[in-house]
């Protein structure tokens, strides 16, 4: 299995990240008002152009793949959509449309539909923007989706119908909603979520199992299941039809975003620092296992590298054996609190990094996780994550088979 | 003096610090969250208390009557406030000066608060741009070893004044010796 292909953006968070048609090139912002695009070289990418509009945090970032239009949400409670038109010395410029979002809280989350005629802007103020094209003022005019979302909206995400929409709020609540236009959108045939879909009929309603914050929702490619991410570490897959709720509760920190790679599997990713992926059906759900390769077998949840440090009474030193490894270790595990690396983890091979560094490919949270390589049975191939790490990955969606089993993973140990 | 406080506490110890470790990792789960209430204002949720539904239950680990920790998380930040042992006036005297003395320098420590909440003697307010800067669990190992270091500072304080005291009466008397 080919290792991810880790870009290190920046030393600071990527607040989101977008990829354009082809992967050549990627938008994203780093925890700024600005959005910056970079070009893909080689094995690196290189910033190219820089998108200033914005006068707060830029919150989400989304490019359409046909139409190639940007639309950027940001915590000033805008959004833009950006085109690239040739400028007055024959250059390429992005240039930007107003929107007319009619919010007043930060704009949280924005992705555009599947056909590329609409967007949708989730908000804090606890309604979500339905944004289509107004030829005459030539802007983005909004109709607001705002019953019965009471709280800050975290992220939206589009049915393949061009006319359903999931969103997952700060009040512990998924919800299914119609963003029907009727001057942009035909009527949508029948689905196992409804018949009759006007703008704003709630579709379906589904609690997180534990009351937890809805970070991340998202349909699957046929749009008949719905998954969603919370705050208590759960993941909930919802079967419409059913009517079934399955619910993955999961020993780790939370995920923050989800990402279907095929009807029958996600991949999810947050505070953990990996990507875990996830398959199942009608029948149930489980976790197969994480993709970040190094650490397979070891168990999900991040842990330092290296031996723990003394802290500050270990360089005083308890006589004689102060300056004895196992001591130290023992005694760490007894006076802090801390658990020493587990076995089979990968130690960092004699770096002057000590314990600064986590076991995982990201070093912090990741904040966004998305499909970049759809192969040619439909299936996602590849995703991207990115991360408060200012980190940059692309992984291959399948879990290292765990051949080697206890043997190898032994192998790696040894007495620190 | 014979001081039987290391022996017989530090296995109370461990699991206590290992409870508050393991609550604290799983309180910094942050992200950057605007105010809900205000307009183009991002602020700490644990200490504007605005919205309910973004603050999850405050939670004490308690070693004894005399020690505790309050871990209040909420969706951008976090406070942890430590209660630290006073047994007698000398250690409620010192541990009160050294409070003051490192929260009016509290830029200094960057994820420490200028007042402790009500009822405990530090308090230390995390937020999501710390865990965007700094290594989350850095600032765990911070806390554990602050909690760690600050009952032998204050145990190493007494006895220096103790023994100070003692100088001090010694060469006081022996005028009249």
């Amino acid at each position: 299995m080919a290792a991810p292909e880790v870009f290190t953006i920046a030393q600071v968070p990527l607040t989101a990240h977008a990829f354009n048609a082809d992967r050549s090139k990627l938008i994203t912002s780093l925890n700024t008002n600005e959005a910056q695009i970079y070009g893909r070289q080689g094995n690196e990418w290189k910033p190219e152009v820089t998108l200033s509009e914005h006068d707060k945090l830029i919150t989400s970032i989304d490019w359409a793949p046909n139409s190639n239009r940007i639309v950027t949400a940001s915590q000033d409670r805008n959004a833009y959509v950006w085109s690239q038109t040739t400028g007055a010395d024959g250059n390429s410029v992005w240039k930007p449309t107003l929107v007319l979002l009619r919010i007043n809280r930060a704009a949280t989350y924005v992705r555009w539909s599947p056909k590329e005629d609409k967007f949708a802007v989730a908000s804090g103020a606890r309604a979500i923007a339905v944004c289509s094209f107004d030829a005459d003022n030539d802007w983005w005019v909004s109709r607001l989706l705002k019953k019965p979302i009471r709280s800050t909206v975290l992220s939206v995400d589009w049915h393949p119908n061009n006319v359903l929409l999931a969103a997952g709020t700060a009040d512990m609540k998924a919800r299914v909603f119609s963003a029907y236009i009727k001057d942009v959108d035909s009527r949508p045939s029948p689905s196992v979520w409804g018949e009759k879909l006007p703008f704003n009929t709630i579709c379906g309603e589904y609690a997180s199992p534990a009351g937890g914050w809805v970070h991340s929702v998202a349909f699957s490619p046929s749009g008949d299941v719905l998954a969603f991410a919370s705050h208590d570490s759960t993941i909930s897959i919802v079967y419409p039809g059913g009517p079934a709720v399955i619910t993955v509760r999961n020993s780790t920190l939370p995920y923050v975003s989800l990402t279907w790679t095929s009807e029958d599997a996600l991949v999810a990713a947050g505070h953990d620092c990996q990507p875990v992926l996830f398959s199942g059906s009608a029948e149930g759900w489980k976790a197969i296992g994480s993709l970040d390769d190094a650490k397979s077998g070891a168990p999900l949840t991040p842990v330092s590298t290296g031996s723990s440090s003394g802290g500050r009474f270990a360089s005083a030193g308890v006589g004689r054996l102060g300056t004895n490894e196992a001591f130290a270790r023992f005694r760490n595990a007894d006076t802090l609190g801390k658990s020493s690396a587990t076995p089979g983890s990968p130690v960092s091979g004699g770096d002057s990094s000590g314990d600064t560094e986590l076991m995982t490919v990201h070093q912090n949270t990741i904040t966004s996780v998305r499909p970049y390589e759809i192969s040619a049975n439909g299936n996602v191939a590849k995703v991207s994550t990115s991360g408060v790490d200012g980190k940059l990955v692309i992984w291959n969606v399948s879990v290292p088979a765990g051949t080697g089993g206890l043997s190898s993973r032994l192998g790696g140990m040894h007495l620190r | 003096m014979v001081r039987p406080y290391l022996d017989c506490n530090s296995h109370a110890l461990r699991p206590y610090l290992a409870a508050v470790r393991s609550t604290l990792t799983a309180a910094l789960t942050l992200e950057n969250f605007a105010s809900q209430v205000v307009e183009r204002h991002n602020k700490p949720e644990v200490e504007a208390q605005s919205s309910r539904e973004v603050l999850l239950n405050p939670l004490v680990i308690s070693r004894n009557e005399n020690e505790r920790v309050l871990i209040e998380p909420s969706v951008n930040s976090v406070r942890l406030s430590i209660k630290i042992k006073q047994a007698d006036e000398i250690e409620r005297a010192l541990c009160a000066k050294f409070m003051r003395f490192m929260m009016v320098r509290a830029e200094n420590f960057i994820v420490l608060r200028r007042k402790p909440v009500p009822g405990y003697d530090i308090s230390f307010l995390i937020t999501n741009s710390h865990t965007e800067t700094m290594l989350k669990h850095k600032i765990v190992d911070f806390i554990i070893q602050f909690m760690e270091d600050v009952d032998r500072e204050i145990s190493e304080m007494k006895l220096s004044l103790n023994a100070r005291a003692r100088v001090v009466a010694e060469t006081y008397l022996t005028v009249f010796g």
